[in-house]
């Protein structure tokens, strides 16, 4: 079926979106939730497994500390209540993905609840409340084989790995997000964003969208304005990253309305996302609640934390950051602008470890933003992932300062780095990129441009400085761009004299 | 007294892959009413003092150091499959109800 999309501002005129999002982190620790199998990412397949994560008879769980004092701290950081005492419970359903057929997570009484977290948006302060965090435990990974995409309809036979079956996860769901209007869209990806920026602070999860360590499930429905009757939602799963998370609200309120408009009733049911156009395609029709039979786990004990152990854990919280982000602007001198660019193309915390190497602010940001983020949205990935660290950029930045190379060849450099060439140094070395620093070539090099441009020559000896821009242009055509500008300028002048 | 219908145990049937047919239902859907009824009573000997309890021994905050225990190796692991491929549990194809 072909789905009828209304264009955004259409959407708007007609009809408020209500937003609530499911973010799953999944957590660094050592081991997994319920047993002491390794929780890291990557390993060869069924490796990482033991009879408690695999659902043997007879194994018993243990409830991982670490595990819980993560969920408190992240619950700490979202202004939540800490539960006193709350248990685990099954979630029953049958998929191979969870050998026990159940997945042990939390019902009624999670381990934080009610909370909020600012996120702003072109200069607009949106408060979400957070409705809870609880702790539950990832699945195994499968893998469908035949049909024609790898994808599940028309699949021979599934294969499934259970490395990650078992890896502590914090799911983190909103209460309804409403009145953003317009903005929804953007709303929904500054709040994965936040909370992205949040967990990185904590330093309790790796973070990365991109392997799935936060995963973002995109609730959304419309209701005609001015109404105040939530309409029907749809659940977009696994929007893994930060421009999906927009493009997919963008594309359900367009898909919505289109039914809507005609008449039509939305359907409750997941949808999948695809990056490639940015729509959505049917998944299943969504169980009730009840339909999971979800009874507490008999096999774990209650989870009580002590106010004094909750207190502990308030006082190693980082610096929030949205209060960091106003601290470190006011560090850097950056203008509102490009605070707003530097937040956009999540550069902050790029730039910070840039600057903590040394960096003037002004050309970690510069880098960053003006250089890398180009090559990292043309090659499609996340900023942070362009495959440039903040260490190479302080080096670069160093061997500029030193006049070794300059802002033209740096970017050379990046190339180079890119495309692992090495170290900075090496790339210059094996590309030769270095700046000619001795004079006699830049010399000969003025020599040639001043006597093919004699009109130039004489412009400038009468005192026409701008005319001296083209005799360096022409020298550094000459060198390929390795000569020193400023050099060449005072020799210029000097021959000139 | 709680009362479990017929078209309930249906469903839960459904839920939990049992194929009943209708001579089972008819069957089966009176007998887990006595049991539910028999269960039940419970609620007559407990006051509104004594909340439902889901955990017998008054035990909370049972840990595990976040330390590595080694497990399985994948051989072991696949040993008991049906079947496996490429170091994987192979299962049949999975049809609807996709997590």
């Amino acid at each position: 079926m072909t789905d009828v999309l209304v264009p955004f501002d259409e959407v708007i005129e007609k009809f408020d979106p209500a937003l609530g999002l499911e973010i799953h982190v999944e957590l660094n620790t050592n081991t997994k939730m319920f047993c002491g199998c390794p929780a890291t990412f990557g390993g060869e397949p069924n490796t990482q497994v033991c009879p408690t994560c695999l659902g043997l008879p007879g194994a018993m769980p243990v409830v991982n500390g670490k595990a819980v004092e993560s969920a408190i701290r992240i619950g700490l950081a979202l202004n939540c209540e800490i539960a006193e005492w709350c248990r685990f419970a099954r979630k029953n359903y049958f998929y191979p993905d969870m050998p026990k057929n159940f997945q042990t997570s939390q019902y009624d009484e999670p381990i934080a609840f009610e909370g909020y977290l600012d996120v702003e948006v072109e200069g607009e302060t949106f408060r979400i409340e957070i409705e809870r965090a609880h702790m539950e435990e990832d699945t195994g990974k499968s893998s469908h084989v035949g049909g024609s995409d790898g994808r599940i309809h028309g699949a021979d036979y599934s294969l499934v790995d259970y490395n990650r079956a078992g890896i502590p996860l914090i799911e983190i769901v909103t209460k309804p997000i409403l009145g953003t209007g317009d903005k929804a869209p953007l709303v929904a990806k500054a709040y994965v964003s936040a909370i992205r920026d949040l967990i990185v602070a904590l330093g309790v999860s790796d973070a990365r969208m991109d392997q799935g360590s936060i995963r973002a499930d995109v609730n959304l429905s419309l209701a005609p304005k001015g109404s105040d009757v939530l309409g029907t939602r749809s659940e977009t799963k696994n929007v893994n990253s930060l421009r999906s998370v927009e493009r997919a609200v963008r594309f359900e309120m367009s898909r919505h309305a289109g039914i809507l408009g005609a008449g039509g009733f939305v359907l409750q049911e997941t949808r999948h996302f695809h990056e490639n156009d940015g729509s959505t395609s049917s998944g299943r029709e969504k169980s009730d609640a009840e339909d999971y039979r979800y009874f507490p786990e008999p096999d774990l004990v209650p989870v009580a934390p002590s106010r004094e152990w909750v207190e502990e854990l308030r006082a190693t919280l980082p610096e929030n950051p949205a209060a960091k982000r106003a601290r470190l602007q006011a560090d850097y001198g950056f203008s509102d602008l490009e605070m707003r660019d530097v937040w956009a193309a999540g550069a902050l915390g790029l730039i910070e470890e840039t600057v903590a190497q040394g960096t003037a602010p002004q050309s970690a940001r510069k880098w960053w933003v003006a250089e890398l983020l180009r090559r990292a949205n043309d090659a499609g990935v996340e900023l942070a992932e362009v495959g440039v660290t903040p260490q190479q950029v302080a080096e670069v930045q160093a061997l500029v300062d030193a006049k070794t190379i300059n802002d033209k060849i740096a970017r050379q450099v990046f190339d180079g780095l890119i495309a692992g060439e090495g170290t900075p140094e090496q790339i210059i070395e094996k590309r030769g990129l270095a700046l000619v620093s001795d004079d006699g070539p830049l010399l000969a090099a003025i020599d040639d441009a001043l006597a093919a441009q004699p009109d130039v020559a004489d412009k400038i000896r009468g005192g026409n400085m701008g005319a001296i821009g083209a005799i360096i242009g022409a020298v550094m055509k000459a060198t390929r761009g390795q000569a020193d500008a400023a050099r060449v300028r005072e020799l210029v002048l000097e021959k000139l004299s | 007294m709680p009362e479990i219908s017929r078209d309930e145990v249906a469903h839960l049937a459904d839920l939990a892959r049992i194929d009943l047919d209708d001579t089972e239902l008819d069957h089966l859907a009176p007998q887990l009413n006595v049991i539910l009824e028999a269960v039940a009573s419970i609620s007559g000997v407990a006051g509104d003092d004594v909340p439902p309890t889901s955990h017998p021994f008054p035990l909370t905050n049972v840990f595990r150091e976040d330390v590595v225990v080694p497990g399985l190796s994948a051989e072991q692991a696949l040993a008991g499959a049906p079947a496996a491929e490429e170091q994987r549990f192979r299962v049949p194809r999975i049809l609807g109800e996709e997590q």
